[in-house]
């Protein structure tokens, strides 16, 4: 179904509204509900979600080999646009795709094109006309990589690497595979996270995803300056007490905290944020026993997190990095494989013509 | 762009058409610019030329209160003449010229420049809004009384905030002693921040940056209570919330001289219309919840927000080819603000009547001007066909502004025939069109 298509329907199903934007679900998925782009988790259903995991355990064993590589994007050129600086995810994005045999280009966008005043349309056009099939995008600011999907190279696989505080949604993805590892379920489990939900797009894509595998219950805990508004409608009850949040944990993720939320008047300090929101041993302590402890990175030990924490027994932040590399393994093969079926299917409809 | 000819103009009867008002039958002659005579059918006197415009309404022409004409300063956008001529396609036959240009409209000099092009280059009225301080900084008053002498019809600071309430509660003492009106879009700068979309739950969703309703309530009740106590004649432009037309209200009870509009797209979208991160919906101020939606669409039906306004902004393409946060804000809506109109008639959520009023009468009175078909009246009239459909286009759009709020979707109602003064602005058929 194209985007026109859908939006034809959505007005004959509700013939009292007017079209409002455009449909995000067909924008990543191709009409047979292969992944061509990945954006955002929303409207991807847990079949798809759980496929991703499925794939990604495959590649694990990849990573175990003396000689880790499969060709499943021999040929095939990866670029990673970096409009914001990152270490491990553009690290683990450029294995992945090496794993994978791809081409990859690295391009540090804050030192080279804009800086000429080139716009971003224009400096993506370039890539494309490089022949390039993947452009892995990392973007200050939400919505980029739909922005680029959908009106500048829509021929072009995009992952979204990141984008402002909408989604991160391998992050969630490898998140969630750790997750499954270390508890071998979804349904039935309480998950918290802990800290800056605000400016969090871990959060978003993380909260998403454990409430489409199954979650029993999602918290987010944090003070009211940290949570954006209405968010339980993002499908997540709100606790801002600490160690009342803690009860029955079975996962707990803690979120990284900029230093610039002290200057925005939203916190009044580090230690006041630690000692109310920090995860020490004591707290640790109020969760299940069995609670896991998981972090994105990189760690401000002391500000969100004890270091006997973050380096002790319940503590699987490291599988997170691990598993980074087999879901962008994952997510990349996939994408390319719904964007080459487009691709085929177009060539087809040319010759029939 | 008042034109006065020394020899007579053949006089025109538009023929077969309803009054919109009323829905009377009735043929409207013309003579010299003005509304000569409005008769029942086949009693009228005999016209030199006739027009038949049968199954259209005849309304007065619509006037803008808020319309963006990019002209001096941003060619890249649009001009007098695209913009004026996109107005007239839209039935408008008055604009108020938004005092946002480069330079800014804070002298005479540049009031003069506006209408100077205006009156060679635009087929309807134009009214330039002078800025009430100097380069819309917020700091400096502006020279108001030279611009009202230059011919600005009211005094405001186009989208920007007036930051420090000082100068504003000046701003509203200096006009109040010429009895010039001000014109303000609420908006406190400290609570919108680095916002670019409603906080509610969209924004929360896709982590859009939030502008909360009390960015503009707050502003607004700081104007209310300085115009209060200066006394000054306050408009709202462009009011967004719910709680700003409970607020409207309760400052008309106790005898605050306050008048509001809001835009046509206030009343048809909702934040939701983000949630594909279209940028074309990147409007300021934000749209908003659906509750919001209906509080405003009550405040018209009522009466307590005066005027719709196209709050039309014209943009070049690249103003609008980037991520959502890094575009420019702004639809192009003056040639669709009647068809957006029509459909909320046709849902039930304005009759006929309450949307033409907030088009003409209400914005006229704004202004302390008139809007109605009556006898030495101005001919200033729109005729159109609320039953033909159209499809905005690049191609049947005269805006240099193609953002347009429905893309691949027919509307209601086409402007047959715009007449300012008596002269074609806009004919749909060419052909038929009395000579100018």
């Amino acid at each position: 179904m194209t985007a026109q298509d859908s939006l034809q329907d959505s007005l004959q199903d509700s013939p009292q509204n007017f079209p409002q934007g455009s449909p995000r679900t067909s924008l990543q998925l191709t009409g047979e509900g292969q992944l061509r782009h990945f954006l955002t988790l929303d409207g991807l259903d847990r079949a798809l979600l759980t496929d991703i995991l499925d794939t990604a355990d495959s590649f694990i064993e990849v990573g175990e080999r003396s000689i880790k590589k499969v060709p499943l994007l021999r040929g095939r050129t990866v670029v990673n646009l970096f409009f914001e600086s990152s270490t491990r995810t553009r690290s683990t994005f450029e294995l992945a795709a090496k794993r994978l045999s791809a081409d990859v280009l690295n391009l540090d966008i804050n030192t080279s094109a804009t800086s000429k005043g080139e716009s971003l349309s224009d400096t993506l056009l370039n890539l494309e006309a490089m022949a390039s099939d993947m452009f892995v995008v990392r973007h200050a600011q939400s919505g980029a990589p739909h922005f680029i999907a959908e009106s500048v190279t829509p021929g072009v696989a995009i992952i979204n690497a990141g984008d402002g505080r909408h989604a991160h949604p391998t992050q969630a993805m490898l998140d969630m595979l750790t997750i499954r590892q270390h508890k071998g379920r979804f349904d039935g489990l309480k998950v918290a996270i802990v800290g800056d939900v605000l400016h969090s797009r871990v959060a978003r894509s993380q909260i998403r995803a454990l409430n489409e595998l199954g979650a029993a219950e999602v918290r987010v805990i944090a003070p009211a300056t940290l949570l954006p508004r209405d968010v339980e409608s993002l499908g997540c009850s709100v606790e801002y007490d600490m160690a009342k949040g803690m009860k029955e944990l079975d996962v707990v993720i803690m979120l990284r905290l900029q230093k610039e939320r002290m200057e925005g008047a939203l916190l009044p300090s580090e230690r006041e944020f630690y000692r109310l929101y920090g995860l020490n041993r004591e707290k640790l302590a109020l969760a299940h026993p069995e609670c896991i402890v998981m972090h994105p990175g990189p760690i401000n030990r002391g500000v969100e997190i004890e270091s006997a924490v973050a380096d002790g027994p319940q503590s699987v932040i490291l599988d997170q990095v691990t598993n980074g590399i087999a879901i962008r393994m994952a997510v990349m093969s996939m994408a390319m494989g719904g964007q080459m079926a487009d691709r085929n299917r177009q060539s087809e409809e040319r010759k029939t013509l | 762009m008042i034109v006065t000819t020394e020899q007579s103009v053949p006089s025109l009867a538009l023929v077969g058409g309803r009054l919109a008002t009323t829905g009377e039958k009735a043929t409207v002659t013309i003579q010299d610019g003005r509304i000569a005579e409005i008769a029942g059918p086949g009693s009228a006197q005999a016209a030199e030329q006739t027009i038949d415009i049968k199954g259209c309404l005849i309304s007065a022409g619509f006037v803008d209160l808020c319309c963006n004409l990019r002209e001096p300063g941003n060619g890249q956008k649009g001009n007098i003449a695209s913009e004026s001529r996109a107005a007239a396609h839209g039935g408008f036959t008055t604009l108020c010229a938004s005092p946002d240009t480069s330079p800014v409209n804070d002298s005479g000099a540049v009031t003069n420049l506006i209408l100077d092009v205006a009156a060679t280059r635009s087929s309807v009225r134009i009214l330039p809004i002078g800025a009430i301080t100097r380069g819309l900084e917020g700091e400096l008053l502006s020279d108001m009384a030279g611009l009202a002498g230059a011919g600005c019809v009211a005094m405001g600071n186009g989208s920007r905030p007036v930051r420090n309430a000082r100068v504003l509660r000046r701003c509203m003492a200096y006009a109040q002693t010429f009895g010039l009106t001000v014109m303000f879009s609420p908006e406190n700068q400290a609570l919108a921040a680095d916002g670019y979309a409603h906080d509610g739950l969209v924004a929360s969703r896709l982590g859009l940056l939030g502008i909360p309703e009390v960015a503009e309530t707050a502003a607004i009740m700081e104007m209310l209570l300085l115009a209060e106590e200066t006394g000054v004649r306050l408009h709202l432009s462009q009011l967004s919330c719910a709680r700003s037309v409970e607020m409207l209200v309760e400052a008309r009870r106790r005898g605050i001289s306050v008048t509001a509009d809001v835009a046509m797209h206030q009343l048809l979208f909702t934040d939701d219309a983000l949630s594909g991160f279209d940028s074309r919906f990147h409007v300021r101020p934000p749209l908003r919840s659906e509750s919001d939606r209906k509080a405003l669409l009550a405040g018209v039906r009522e009466g307590v927000i005066d005027a719709i306004t196209s709050q039309h902004q014209p943009h070049d393409s690249a103003a609008k080819q980037a991520p959502l946060a890094a575009t420019e804000p702004g639809l192009s809506t003056i040639e669709t603000t009647l068809s957006m109109g029509l459909l909320l008639v046709e849902r039930g959520e304005l009759s006929l009547q309450q949307l033409l009023r907030a088009l003409t009468e209400g914005p006229a009175s704004v202004l302390g001007r008139r809007a109605v078909i009556e006898p030495d009246a101005a001919a200033d009239l729109c005729v159109f066909d609320p039953a033909r459909t159209w499809a905005p286009s690049a191609s049947t759009l005269c805006s240099a502004g193609i953002h347009h709020p429905f893309p691949s979707r027919s509307l209601p109602g086409v402007v047959q025939l715009t007449l300012c003064n008596g002269e074609t602005a806009w004919a749909s058929e060419p052909e038929r069109s009395p000579i100018r």
